[in-house]
């Protein structure tokens, strides 16, 4: 039998992995929950004393919540709008990064400020004039309407400048000579040295265009227009009791793919929201 | 070209940011318009956009709060501030600015306790506790709205599973979805529920930053890890928690979302913050001007905040 050689370490540890196992529980029972419930129909779900695990599994809510809703279109949807809002974001980020170390004018730091000032503009006081905007343009339910105000990227240039400022300039000043335009510079050494961050800070855009959710359901009213968050509040505007299964079978699809990619790629987000943190 | 070959003798293998000598000549005038225009090119798309985008509806918006203006109608009466007094002498206004102060707090100060304990909790040498940090981290990135929904059926008071655990243990289920309050109080759990890992992980990036040495030497003169933990620990976490402490502040305020998806403002108003109401006011009410007399309301109150962060942000910028 193996003796703990260190008793006074050993009885906080199991305070430790206690209090540890019971956070883990919270954040991840609610889960489990909705995966489960995602498997129950109307009986099951209204039965007293609770019912814990489904009968079945068979995807019956599943079929139900895409029948009842375009859930195939809301996917699209938001994958164009996460796709061309996050990369263009990310592309304006850069080019104005690039410019304001890289180009030589005058003014530079005005035109900065003119970048991180729009960092203390909160969302609500843009909605209304925005929105006037976007109905003017006739840019209602329109892709364009919902990709193109959330464009502008303050914070990732900001986040970009601040990486860009340490790299060291002599890379770039001998790749001036070798006559590489601003282009060719950006793409071939500014880029390419500053993996980890773009990648950081691409993944959370990711995330934050795939959950944006008060802008789409400004601008769109049309069910094939619009983006999973919104349509999933579709399933709740039933008359009735609420089909408890079929929304959780909606969640789960909303919030699965999310949660696959933070799993897979977990290291490179929680880097990019402590970067977010730590420079602002 | 003109740059490069101005800087015979700059420092080459420095680190850190370093900038251009002064005393460089100044590029020739065909230069310098092109460096303008490539500057332009660059950085003149997402300048533009974020004038008609940003600055524009911002200006714009503090105009709109003098107007008596339906949202969509092509006619708007100039009122002066009514809006403003309208808002001060509505007498659901006082309610509205309880909710929203009880909401801020309740998720600002909880979310922070918790995500520090949360944090001295993963930081310690314990098996699993990557794993435990991904999965406290994980709600987080998932969608307001889904999670939302998702607690909204955890808390059914009839069928929900928090009914049951309840009923176990011998209490009846609070009337979650029609006591204002309780409503309230919902709605801030499940807030925390999802932003706490996020406090989390910044605290824990403030721990790890304390140097192991001051530990040791605490601990060698006798104090508590208690003791250690507030005396070395949590001055140390100084700045992590001021920075905290405002954005979790500016997120709480704007929260919108989870609010939405579970009691769209109610029951009886009880979970209307302000920005729910600008929300209502503007787009359910049609009340635009009135609306944005909030919006600039809480513009104020979120830009003085804002202020204060950018000046902290400037101090640590400067010291490392």
């Amino acid at each position: 039998m193996i003796v703990d050689a260190r008793p006074r370490a050993a009885r906080p540890a199991v305070g430790g992995y206690l209090t540890m196992a019971l956070a883990v529980a919270v954040m991840v029972l609610p889960l489990v929950w909705m995966a489960l419930a995602s498997f129950k129909d109307m009986d099951e779900l209204y039965r007293l004393p609770i019912q814990w695990l489904p009968e079945s599994l068979a995807p019956t809510n599943y079929v139900t919540a895409t029948q009842t809703v375009p859930f195939g279109m809301f996917f699209v949807n938001s994958a164009v709008t996460t796709v061309l809002g996050a990369g263009l974001k990310m592309l304006l980020g850069l080019m104005t990064a690039y410019a304001l170390v890289f180009v030589d004018i005058p003014f530079r730091r005005f035109f900065f400020y003119v970048v991180v000032c729009a960092l203390l503009v909160p969302q609500q006081i843009v909605l209304i004039p925005n929105y006037a905007l976007v109905a003017e343009l006739g840019w209602l339910n329109t892709y364009q309407g919902m990709i193109v105000p959330g464009l502008a990227s303050a914070f990732g240039t900001f986040l970009f400048r601040q990486h860009f400022l340490t790299l060291p300039r002599s890379i770039l000043e001998a790749a001036e000579l070798d006559g590489a335009g601003h282009l060719q510079r950006l793409w071939r050494f500014v880029v390419p040295l500053s993996g980890p961050t773009i990648a950081a800070v691409g993944l959370v855009s990711i995330v934050t265009e795939w959950n944006d959710y008060l802008w789409p359901l400004l601008v769109i009213d049309r069910p094939e227009m619009m983006t999973l968050p919104v349509g999933l509040t579709l399933l709740m505007n039933f008359d009735g009791v609420p089909d408890w299964g079929v929304i959780m079978a909606g969640t789960v699809l909303v919030t699965v793919p999310v949660l696959a990619v933070f799993f897979l790629l977990q290291r490179r987000i929680v880097a990019g929201l402590v970067t977010g943190a730590v420079t602002g | 070209m003109a740059t490069a070959t101005s800087l015979p003798d700059a420092p080459v293998r420095q680190t850190g940011a370093h900038r251009a000598p002064r005393s460089r000549p100044r590029p020739r005038y065909r230069n310098r318009l092109r460096n303008w225009l490539i500057f332009a090119v660059l950085a003149g798309p997402n300048i533009a956009l974020l004038v008609v985008f940003t600055y524009r509806p911002l200006l714009q918006s503090f105009y709109l709060s003098t107007l008596q203006w339906n949202l969509g109608s092509p006619t708007a009466f100039p009122v002066g501030l009514a809006n403003y007094a309208d808002f001060f002498a509505d007498p659901g206004t006082p309610r509205m600015l309880a909710v929203t102060a009880i909401f801020t707090l309740a998720t600002v100060g909880g979310g922070m306790v918790l995500g520090l304990l949360l944090a001295v909790l993963l930081n310690r040498k314990l098996h699993f506790r990557g794993v435990a940090r991904t999965i406290v981290v994980a709600p987080y990135v998932l969608s307001g709205v889904a999670v939302g929904l998702l607690w909204l059926f955890v808390f059914d008071p009839n069928f929900g599973v928090l009914s049951a655990l309840l009923h176990t243990v011998g209490i009846g289920s609070p009337d979650w979805y029609t006591a204002p309050h309780w409503a309230l109080v919902m709605v801030i759990i499940v807030y925390l529920w999802k932003n706490v890992g996020y406090v989390a992980l910044i605290y824990l990036a403030g721990l790890q930053a304390v140097p192991r040495d001051l530990l040791e030497a605490a601990s060698l003169d006798g104090a508590s890890p208690l003791r250690s933990f507030v005396s070395v620990v949590l001055p140390l976490l100084g700045p992590t928690t001021f920075f905290l402490g405002i954005t979790t502040l500016l997120t709480s305020l704007q929260s919108f979302d989870i609010i939405r998806a579970m009691t769209n403002g109610g029951p009886l108003e009880g979970t209307t913050t302000m920005m729910y109401s600008i929300y209502l006011e503007g787009f359910a009410g049609g009340r635009a001007g009135y609306s944005s007399a909030i919006a600039t309301i809480l513009f104020l109150v979120l830009f003085a905040v804002t202020v204060v962060q950018l000046r902290f942000v400037e101090r640590k910028v400067h010291y490392t």
